[in-house]
């Protein structure tokens, strides 16, 4: 058990929240057509997005998944940016070419939302390596899901970052689940961590709905690497709450097990825990929630004025625009 | 300006010298680049001048070592990915199409990828189906590359500095039959890597080829003049984008093309170039285009089979003579 003090708690908090009320607007946004396409939402898996961006700096990169609402907006991607990407508009974070499975932002050093399951962990040791080679003090955090590690770029990507001792920080989004098919069903081996640590590399379990927990461990990892560890690995284990997309019955989830684990909400357990502390008071959780629904509502209004993108520039970006 | 005489190969290596002597940027991996100094010899002796840091040998993962090139181009690097062969780059292909290929248009312009893959393509070498592929179209099908396939030592040497100075990946087929070839080398500086170029002028028929068909397409282009017929030979250098220009002010002087590749015919380079000439051509033309393409068959092992799957010189003048009559 961790002892963060307040101010990490609400930090960690807000965040969640921040993610949660953007999702379920998304949902309705979806229901109403302004979204389309596919749409994975991680509304349960919150307390990674928190926890593990947290502990990242600004010179920092970022490789994500497809699952990447929580993980863009805890590195710090401007809502309304976000949102308008989802619209398909021209102000989105990728100019309306990306849609809710591709936001990037090159600022943040956010490579994108990769919907190739395993496709982003090459891209992430790269960036470790040109970062190792410039000698600049940098992570790169690699987020993926169960899913990845039976793909065989996960085996490559854990071989070679070892091998090189690259700044990499592993994060296995562990949510039971690669799209329909259970942990149990795809792994021959089921604990994650254990066949990390097997390449050589510093691995932790960590309970994934805990986002004290996930926020302490993160720091911890990514400190040993700055220190020259080579690269860690983090499996967190969560739970979605909602399907896989917006296109998934969820038939093969036990509902039982699903109820289970939402009594294991990361949100309303930090906000217990903050209670209990006296750190947190019904005041202050309805400012926060205002405020969260007052940037939704500004971002979705942006996102329905936003211009599109012209047809005319259909294929720009295709290659560099040269001068 | 003084003139050397060398080899594919050692303009290749003198390329990728002089590129990690100006640019510290730039640095090469791949499967055995180092110690072993190139499966086929290419950067032999760079390990001793640059360091294990700069070539750099990779474990047997395709798709984690070019996917960690993309990663380092992204980051600020200039890396040159080698490739053994087009037949092991298969291995790769997730992170060349769905990544290299796609990430500046994905990311809305944001993340461009100045990328630059070598591989050796081609058959010929008696090294059986799994070993012998050309797949160079392929990867000219595909928006976000730029595809090169230098066929002289003037462009081994020179297209690399271009391809380096790309802002987006660029793909580099190097055809086995070529690394051996010696030819005149003058500056040796950059070449322009946006043109076709012709390789022999003529009136009646334009060859088309690029690689490992080049000399073969100038082989038939011999026998013909003694058979008094006049064959241009255009080497296609640039797969994608091409350089359509260059073909169809060709075609609109003879009047008639073949295309020769290795490649299989069914939805192949030549088939494209052959719609384009069909395209904007039509009205110029004086006989039907034609292809000599590789046999629809995985390569084969003995030597009289695998020839005969292979484009050859008494293929090409067979064509020309149906056409011109």
């Amino acid at each position: 058990m961790t002892t963060a003090d307040a101010k990490t708690r609400l930090e960690l908090l807000t965040t969640m929240l921040r993610v949660r009320r953007f999702e379920e607007r998304c949902v309705e946004l979806y229901s109403a057509e302004k979204i389309r396409g596919f749409m994975h939402l991680c509304i349960g898996e919150e307390a990674v997005s928190a926890g593990v961006l947290r502990a990242l700096g600004p010179l920092d990169a970022v490789v994500s998944t497809y699952r990447e609402h929580g993980h863009a907006l805890a590195r710090g991607l401007p809502m309304a940016a976000v949102m308008a990407e989802m619209f398909g508009r021209a102000t989105g974070a990728s100019h309306g070419r990306g849609g809710s499975m591709h936001l990037f932002d090159g600022e943040r050093r956010f490579y994108g939302g990769n919907a190739i399951v395993a496709g982003g962990l090459p891209v992430a040791v790269g960036l470790a390596l040109a970062d190792r080679m410039r000698d600049r003090p940098t992570v790169t955090a690699c987020l993926f899901g169960d899913g990845a590690v039976a793909e065989g770029e996960f085996h490559e990507c854990m071989n070679l970052a070892a091998l090189w001792r690259l700044p990499v920080l592993f994060c296995c989004e562990n949510n039971r689940y690669a799209m329909g098919t259970a942990l149990e069903r795809e792994h021959a081996v089921t604990d994650l961590a254990l066949r990390a640590s097997s390449y050589g590399m510093r691995s932790w379990a960590v309970d994934g709905m805990d986002a004290e927990a996930v926020a302490d461990v993160a720091a911890r990892a990514v400190d040993t690497i700055r220190g020259g560890s080579g690269p860690c690995f983090l499996e967190l284990s969560t739970y979605r709450f909602r399907a896989h997309s917006m296109y998934d019955s969820d038939r093969y989830r036990d509902k039982a097990e699903i109820g289970a684990w939402k009594r294991r909400d990361p949100i309303p357990a930090l906000t217990e825990l903050m209670r209990a502390a006296d750190q947190l008071t019904d005041e202050d959780l309805a400012g926060i929630e205002a405020t969260i629904g007052e940037e939704i509502d500004t971002a979705v209004a942006a996102a329905e004025q936003a211009p599109v993108e012209p047809v005319a520039d259909l294929t720009r970006f295709v290659y560099s625009e040269r001068t | 300006m003084t003139t050397v005489r060398t080899t594919y190969r050692e303009a290749l290596r003198e390329a990728m010298r002089s590129a990690m002597r100006e640019d510290e940027r730039v640095f090469l991996m791949g499967e055995d680049v180092g110690r072993y100094g190139g499966c086929y010899a290419v950067s032999l002796g760079l390990l001793e001048e640059f360091g294990p840091d700069r070539i750099r040998d990779t474990p047997l993962s395709e798709s984690a070592f070019v996917g960690a090139g993309i990663g380092a181009a992204i980051a600020g690097m200039r890396p040159i990915v080698e490739i053994m062969t087009v037949n092991f780059s298969l291995l790769a292909l997730d992170q060349i199409l769905n990544n290299a290929a796609t990430l500046l248009h994905m990311s809305g312009g944001q993340i461009a990828v100045p990328l630059v893959i070598r591989m050796t393509t081609g058959a010929g070498r008696q090294l059986a189906a799994q070993h012998s592929h050309s797949l160079e179209g392929w990867y000219a099908h595909i928006p976000g590359l730029r595809v090169i396939s230098p066929a002289t030592v003037a462009d081994a040497r020179g297209m690399l500095a271009t391809a380096l100075a790309d802002p987006d990946p660029v793909i580099m087929f190097e055809h086995n039959s070529l690394y051996s070839v010696e030819g005149e080398l003058s500056d040796g500086g950059p070449v322009d890597i946006d043109t076709a170029a012709v390789r022999r002028p003529g009136t009646d028929v334009t060859l088309i080829s690029y690689g490992g068909t080049v000399a073969k397409a100038l082989d038939a282009a011999g026998e013909l003049a003694d058979a008094g017929i006049s064959a241009e030979v255009i080497d296609l250098r640039t797969l994608r984008p091409l350089d359509e220009r260059t073909l169809l002010e060709s075609v609109g002087r003879t009047h008639r093309a073949v295309v020769v590749d290795e490649g299989w015919r069914s939805g192949s380079l030549a088939a494209e170039i052959a719609a384009r000439i069909a395209e904007q051509a039509f009205y110029q033309l004086d006989a039907p285009v034609a292809r000599v393409c590789a046999a629809e068959v995985p390569v084969p092992y003995a030597a009289q089979l695998e020839q005969a799957a292979l484009p050859q010189v008494a293929d090409i003048v067979a064509a020309v003579r149906a056409m011109v009559g």
